[in-house]
């Protein structure tokens, strides 16, 4: 490599790469048919927050028919099964796994790493476009005849494709086939990009482990969801052949109505080895992102480095391998050798430990920290705890004996929303506050953001907690209504009639979050270039918000870690990434 | 599932030697960068396209190893399995490929050294012999239903129809990067970047070979 002479201190300048990239000439390939990774998250985020709007209607409609059985006539049993579908479908894929990966992954990615865009824009084009086909074929669904499909989002055959279940047999099923996969090869076009332009394209300095920890959870994710995907991709393809032209592969002999089915010797235990073979991984997809996202708040909102920077990656990279190998915990219920289920028992515990250890690092990066609660900071809390929470009651559930009775009741429903619904939510929040201002220049208003945080914390907590105990004493989770039972108590209804109250108020609280990111687009407070006196280079680039290629004439040389807060005897609490050492003299500060 | 386990194995040994090169034990808090220094990097020597490829190609792996795992599992797990009578277009399908890859290896061995006619030569010839196999493919599905098993009639030649299927899509998504290649080396573009796209059609063709090869290996053993 060429030694140029240089600014200060005789180091080198960035050479300045002879970077081809695709200028936009006009409004439409700039903002619509854009190639600029940045546009492309912002299309992601948006497209992903509208199709989450309607799975939030979608829960509000299932807590009304739960909280006031009876008194809401148009949710029957099967458009009540409908709404979980769709519900938890659009959650877990379409909003969760498209906003960390295809919103966060698009626009942080090359930002932060010192990149001028993805290493292959016309494909990540192409992915959004396939993404909101995707998300057009899913909304089709609701306006076919028959409605969509109502098999639960797991999708388990036989009942997934049989005249039984809404949709089965008509285009519902279908519909959501089609989108998934059209989903999966969407996402894989944005995956090539994301993991190859994290091993390609970072700047002169940016070592692996100066990563801050945000890439290394979406460059991990996105490697196991490439891995992952292909596995649901498989399933449902399989099922829309078992649907439309009447193989077995997952069918088994039935019979239907006094119709014997003319499928025969198909195996429903295969798809379920399938879908959680993608299902558990997925479950990480979601939560890596968040883990390194909410690193980087605590780290940049407590004003300290990150405590065990390694052993933050290392339990990323470890729980990301780990997690291909449980996948079996999903179907304790559905028959199993007890030896898998030792195994898998097993296997499942031991990914706590990584887990934890995140955890500790999290606590001991706030210790004595000098921690400022902004917005984003008070989400990323709210994240751990939520985070322990549901992490908790995962133990429990874990277990093959304890799991057994637990299997389908509200119990279940209560651990995952806290663990995959609550928590990745948060993060999604904390940062949105956090990076808006990177975004669009202007700061989100604060008063709007408390309100909206504290609302959605402690509802989030009083809908999911009774939820814990509803589950613990036997109300199953699926059923549109239970009626009178011998064990489950009359109060056990009003419970339930609190929760939907509160989930109608959380969910009205987002509409403040909502106006608040429309506000302050104009009437925001401005933002300068790095309001939270961070170090990482996104906070550096020339221009807020930044212009095509990030960088303008020279890429940033990278000469630290991300987490240089607070350092004894810098003029400043924060040391960007860019920022050389001083000299030999004053070379490693004592820390 | 055992198959994408050992797939999955192997991807993650291949990771897990290119993470220990990555200096996963430095301590970034202690490191300065001397003045005058360069900050440590490590470039890829490799062009980007092509990294682009090989992870492409883990993907496409697992997709195939994940059908391969339903077919063995599906195998076993009711007694209705009955054996497909292997089709005997398939040999000869299987030399047509062989032949295409072989042809791609002639262009990138004449793209080394910068031989145009024998970039033309070796594309052509593996663009044809690929749409050789894909007929090929065609007539063996002829020959299966004429032994009387349609789509449906058996879980092994549903998965006949299914494994033959989806590798032929991605040998046909090939074709269109092979095409485009074919249009460089006709309107006579930069040796470098011919030289490239060539590598890429060969490395992509011989990953089709290999994944045929198991694939047609599953199906007889069916």
């Amino acid at each position: 490599m060429s030694i140029a002479t240089g600014p200060a201190n005789g180091i080198p300048a960035a050479e300045v790469e002879d970077v081809e990239l695709y200028h936009p000439k006009s409004w439409i390939t700039k903002y619509v048919f854009a190639q600029d990774a940045k546009v492309i998250g912002i299309q992601y985020a948006l497209t992903a927050t509208a199709i989450g709007l309607v799975a939030l209607v979608l829960s509000w409609l299932m807590r009304l028919q739960l909280g006031f059985p009876g008194t809401f006539d148009f949710i029957t049993p099967a458009e009540y099964y409908q709404f979980i579908t769709m519900h938890g479908m659009i959650m877990v894929v379409y909003l969760l796994t498209a906003l960390f990966l295809g919103g966060f992954g698009n626009y942080l990615i090359p930002l932060m790493i010192g990149a001028r865009d993805m290493v292959f824009p016309y494909v990540n084009m192409l992915s959004y476009w396939i993404y909101l086909l995707a998300v057009l074929v899913l909304v089709a669904s609701f306006f076919t005849p028959g409605g969509p499909t109502g098999a639960g989002w797991t999708l388990y055959p036989p009942q997934a494709i049989l005249s039984g279940t809404p949709g089965g047999q008509d285009w519902g099923i279908i519909l959501m086939l089609v989108s998934l996969m059209l989903f999966i090869i969407g996402f894989t076009m944005g995956g090539l990009n994301y993991v190859v332009t994290v091993l390609q394209a970072r700047a002169r300095g940016m070592t692996l482990m100066r990563m801050p920890l945000t890439i290394w959870g979406i460059f991990t994710a996105t490697v196991m969801a490439l891995l992952a995907f292909p596995a649901l991709f498989v399933s449902a393809l399989m099922m829309l052949l078992d649907r439309m032209l009447g193989t077995s592969f997952f069918m088994p002999a039935l019979v239907e109505m006094g119709q014997r089915l003319q499928h025969e010797g198909g195996s429903p235990l295969l798809f379920q080895h399938l879908f959680w073979f993608f299902g558990h991984p997925e479950v990480y997809i979601v939560a890596l992102p968040a883990f390194g996202i909410v690193s980087d708040l605590i780290s940049v909102h407590a004003r300290r480095n990150i405590f065990g920077y390694r052993m933050m990656v290392w339990a990323i990279v470890i729980i990301g391998a780990l997690s291909f190998v449980v996948w079996a915990h999903h179907m304790y219920v559905s028959g199993m050798n007890p030896y898998f289920g030792f195994f898998f028992a097993t296997t499942t515990l031991i990914i706590a430990v990584p887990t934890a250890i995140k955890v500790y690092n999290w606590l001991l990066t706030l210790w004595r920290g000098d921690i400022h609660l902004t917005v984003p900071m008070l989400f990323a809390l709210a994240f751990i705890v939520t985070f322990v929470n549901g992490g908790l009651t995962g133990l429990f559930l874990g277990n093959v004996v304890v799991d057994v009775p637990l299997s389908d009741t509200m119990f279940v429903v209560a651990h995952f929303h806290m663990v995959m619904g609550v928590a990745p939510i948060f993060v999604i929040f904390g940062a949105i506050y956090h990076w808006y201002p990177k975004v669009t220049g202007r700061m989100l208003n604060e008063a709007m953001g408390r309100l909206h945080f504290w609302v959605s914390f402690l509802g989030a907590y009083l809908i999911f907690f009774p939820m814990h105990y509803l589950g613990l004493i036997g109300v199953p989770r699926r059923y549109h209504e239970i009626g009178e039972t011998a064990f489950v108590p009359a109060s056990a209804a009003t419970l339930n009639a609190f929760i939907s109250v509160t989930a109608l108020i959380v969910g009205a609280a987002q509409i403040v979050f909502l106006f608040n990111l429309a506000w302050s687009l104009r009437r925001g407070r401005p933002a300068g270039d790095n309001p939270w006196n961070a170090t990482t280079l996104e906070w550096q680039t020339p221009q807020t918000p930044p212009a095509h290629g990030n960088w303008g004439k020279e890429l940033p040389v990278v000469y630290r870690w991300a987490y240089d807060y607070s350092v004894p005897g810098a003029p400043r609490d924060f040391i960007p990434q860019t920022e050389p050492h001083a000299g030999p003299a004053a070379g490693e500060p004592a820390r | 599932m055992t198959a994408i386990i050992i797939y999955l194995a192997l991807i993650g040994s291949v990771i897990a030697w290119w993470l220990s090169r990555q200096g996963l034990m430095t301590k970034p808090w202690l490191e300065t960068v001397p003045p005058g220094g360069l900050p440590a990097t490590e470039p890829s020597p490799l062009p980007t396209a092509k990294i682009g490829l090989w992870v492409f190609i883990a993907v496409a792996g697992a997709l195939l190893t994940l059908f391969a795992s339903a077919y063995l599992m599906r195998m076993h797990m009711s007694g209705d399995w009955r054996s497909l009578p292997t089709p005997s277009m398939l040999w000869f399908n299987t030399l047509l490929l062989a032949l295409s890859s072989l042809g791609l290896h002639r262009a990138q061995m004449a793209a080394r050294i910068g031989w145009r006619e024998g970039i033309g030569v070796g594309l052509v010839a593996a663009a044809l012999s690929s749409l050789a196999f894909l007929a090929g493919q065609y007539l063996a599905w002829q020959q299966v239903v004429a032994e009387g098993f349609g789509l449906a009639t058996n879980p092994s030649s549903s998965f006949f129809y299914l494994i033959t299927a989806v590798h032929g899509l991605h040998l046909a998504g090939g074709m269109v990067a092979l095409g485009r290649t074919g249009l460089r080396a006709w309107r006579g573009a930069a040796l470098p970047q011919l030289r490239l796209s060539v590598e890429l059609c060969a490395t992509y063709w011989h990953f089709l070979l290999v994944a045929w090869l198991v694939l047609f290996g599953l199906l007889l053993h069916g």
